[in-house]
């Protein structure tokens, strides 16, 4: 059943907290001002740290639909909003003919109905839905190229939508819109600036605990302890490519399945790919290094718990 | 992890021992104080650089209004979310609110308007960033850029080629100030490099490999139906990005001033142009030389960059750029222009060049070296660093004169189309 916007950054925070999603203060500021202002929220960091979580958990806590769109390269028109069932109209053009009736404005008017229309999720988070205005997910939108990104510009200013041979179609009420992005180009500003921003980082030591206890019940305590040390530790070494919280999730699912009950740098040597996705990141972190970290991880852990 | 994100975090964390206040959700009225001083901080954001519209102001004072003057840190974040709409914003947004609100201590007289009680707070102070300080209290200092250094005077004295071929031969290293400023007119002459890639969009193109369902049926209906004349799409193109990372150390003097030219050129004829200086560290000058004026953009660029003339850290710079731009400008097919001598120190603690080349080819479409020290015919990739360099490279070519500068044009322009 659908629920009604929180009403304040606490109630806001409980929420997310009830899906299982621990979110700092200032995530649930700006989530609580995103839904009450109904602005777009623009959300930026690093690959796994819980960006395109926040959307589902919100859906499912707020009791809305979720809509997803996943960017791509040369997404467009026809992916994105709309898309006539060719094949269809053309069956009933051909049907047309054969009855004998061809008459050219009425065919026009049969042939472009909502029946041949096939809906793409932007247009679907238009649409009236009984459980109130669904959550529109645009996830990753750095994937897409400058023309969509004026197109979406459009589409989130005014949320409505128009489709020549129908009309234009206006959300009843906003959806609540959620934009990620991997930074893997900059966004251009005039889109940022109908939104509202934050930066997700990678969560503190305790944070990423909580996070872990959330969603892994299953795992240890201590082992918890330790990993969360670990990943806070080989954060801040000189990496390519840091370990996400999503990282973390994976690889104390993968000790839990290897029944290791706390770290020892022979475990860690053989699953660091788990965690560290290139190469030059794993050449770098060596047998040697392992054994440091997880000396640091153990001695973190202790001094934490 | 960088220093940034380290410093970010702090930050933020910082914040969390801000203390209790009245309970929140207290929607005050929006005040005319409320929004006077927002529009004041909005001012001091501006000053100290944060592109801030006003629009935003009244953003941030709807913002406020809707999250209820309750905590400090939600304050904080409220406007936080308004203001700041790159992470590199942060620091300054940060600092700017901290000295903002604390020097009026309008945050307190702020909430204690609204709410019943004002507990006491202390305060970790941090020094504040110059820019942040000049802002608010000075005004924006002026900083001014080191010029470059004045050009060797010499007559050139052949008389048997044209003018016009003496100077397009003649290395940039020899030329008077005269022949610079007439090499500066030539480079913003030059048929600047289009070279095209193949996106994923379609567009529609009568050779195209792909039909285009709905325009033909649109064109058939326009016919009432009976003739379904075919309509086809094919693959739009556009411009490659390019990626300038140049040299400025001493040994590179002569040349880096006027392949900044050619850098603002290149700005000015095509957007997704990337301008980035090294010499003992990486300086983004892409916005500075976005000013359409050259002279005032090699200026801004000059001063944005502290490290003219000076020592070269190749690999360092290379390692800074590798991890903090290069998946965020390299996407897309980026062309990579590296201009440099390759005359790397002696290789010591840091990072390794020969694998900081490495890692910056593989994320590049294309990297293209550019040595104004290629024009000695007898080169010899003898120094250390460019032996480490070269293996890196898909083309190595010399840049000294204008001729070599046009070279590179055409081999950016047509020959080395693919799809």
């Amino acid at each position: 059943m659908a629920q009604a916007v929180p009403h304040s950054i606490e109630t806001t925070q409980a929420l997310l907290a009830g899906q299982g999603y621990v979110a700092d203060r200032a995530l649930a500021t700006v989530v609580f001002l995103a839904l009450r202002m109904g602005r777009p929220l623009f959300l930026e960091g690093e690959a796994g740290v819980g960006k395109t979580e926040i959307a589902k958990v919100l859906a499912a806590g707020l009791g809305r639909r979720l809509i997803r769109l996943q960017c791509y390269e040369g997404l467009d028109l026809a992916s994105a909003v709309y898309e006539w069932n060719y094949a269809a109209q053309m069956i009933a053009i051909r049907a047309a003919e054969a009855s004998g009736t061809v008459d050219r404005e009425r065919l026009v008017e049969d042939v472009f109905a909502e029946r041949y229309l096939i809906r793409r999720p932007l247009l679907e988070a238009l649409e009236p839905d009984a459980a109130g205005a669904p959550v529109l997910l645009i996830d990753e939108l750095d994937r897409t190229d400058a023309a969509f990104e004026a197109f979406l510009l459009e589409v989130l200013s005014d949320f409505q939508v128009t489709i020549p041979e129908l009309g234009t179609v206006r959300a009843p009420h906003r959806p609540i819109v959620l934009v990620t992005s991997n930074r893997t180009r900059e966004v251009h500003d005039a889109l940022k600036r109908r939104c509202l921003y934050h930066w997700v980082d990678y969560p503190d030591a305790a944070r990423e605990l909580a996070i872990l206890r959330a969603r892994l019940p299953g795992v240890p305590a201590k082992l918890s302890r330790e990993v969360v040390a670990f990943v806070q530790a080989i954060r801040r070494e000189d990496l390519f490519k840091a370990p996400g919280v999503a990282e973390t999730l994976d690889w104390a699912s993968a000790l839990v399945e290897l029944d290791a009950a706390a770290l020892d740098p022979a475990v860690v040597g053989d699953t660091l790919g788990v965690l560290l996705k290139y190469q030059d990141d794993i050449a770098r972190t060596d047998a040697g290094k392992v054994a440091a970290l997880v000396k640091e991880a153990r001695h973190a852990a202790r001094a934490a718990g | 992890m960088s220093a940034g994100r380290g410093a970010g975090g702090s930050a933020g964390a910082g914040r969390h021992d801000g203390g209790t206040m009245s309970p929140p959700g207290a929607t005050g009225p929006a005040g005319g104080r409320l929004a006077d001083n927002i529009a004041y901080f909005a001012r001091t954001l501006r000053a100290a650089g944060l592109p801030v519209g006003p629009g935003a102001v009244l953003d941030a004072v709807e913002a406020a209004c809707a999250a209820g003057l309750g905590e400090r840190e939600d304050f904080y974040w409220t406007l936080h979310a308004v203001f700041v709409t790159k992470r590199e914003q942060h620091l300054v947004f940060d600092q700017a609110f901290r000295l903002f609100w604390r020097t009026r201590q309008l945050d307190e007289r702020l909430i204690a308007m609204m709410s019943p009680t004002v507990p006491a707070r202390p305060n970790p102070e941090r020094p504040p960033l110059r820019r942040i300080e000049e802002a608010l209290f000075a005004g924006i200092g002026e900083r001014r850029a080191e010029t470059a250094p004045p050009p060797r005077i010499e007559v050139d004295a052949r008389l048997t080629v044209s003018a016009d071929e003496v100077l397009r031969a003649k290395d940039f290293a020899q030329m008077s100030a005269a022949e610079i400023a007439e090499a500066r007119r030539r480079i913003a002459a030059l048929a600047l490099p289009r070279e095209w890639v193949r996106t994923r969009r379609l567009r529609p193109d009568p050779r195209g490999a792909r039909l285009d369902l709905r325009a033909s049926l649109r064109a058939s209906l326009r016919v009432g139906g009976d003739l379904v004349a075919l309509k086809r799409r094919g693959p739009a193109e556009r411009l490659a990005p390019l990626v300038l990372l140049i040299d400025i150390s001493g040994s590179m003097a002569d040349y880096s001033r006027l392949m900044l030219h050619f850098a603002h050129a290149l700005t000015e004829a095509r957007r997704n142009v990337e301008t980035f200086l090294f010499g003992t560290r990486l300086t983004r000058v892409t916005r500075a030389l976005a000013r359409r004026d050259p002279d005032e953009a090699l200026e801004t660029a000059g001063a944005t960059a502290r490290d003219w003339s000076g020592g070269t850290r190749i690999a360092t710079s290379l390692a800074a750029f590798n991890r903090q731009w290069s998946r965020r400008v390299l996407g897309q097919g980026a062309r990579v222009l590296l201009v440099s001598d390759g005359l790397e120190r002696p290789a010591g603690e840091g990072p390794s060049l020969g694998f900081e080349m490495d890692r910056l080819h593989r994320s590049a479409a294309r990297l293209i070296w550019l040595n104004p020290l290629l024009r000695y015919e007898g080169f010899e990739a003898r120094a250390q660093g460019v032996k480490a360099m070269l293996p890196h490279v898909d083309d190595f070519r010399p840049i000294h004169n204008l001729a070599s500068m046009e070279a590179l044009v055409r081999a950016l322009s047509g020959e080395g189309r693919d799809g």
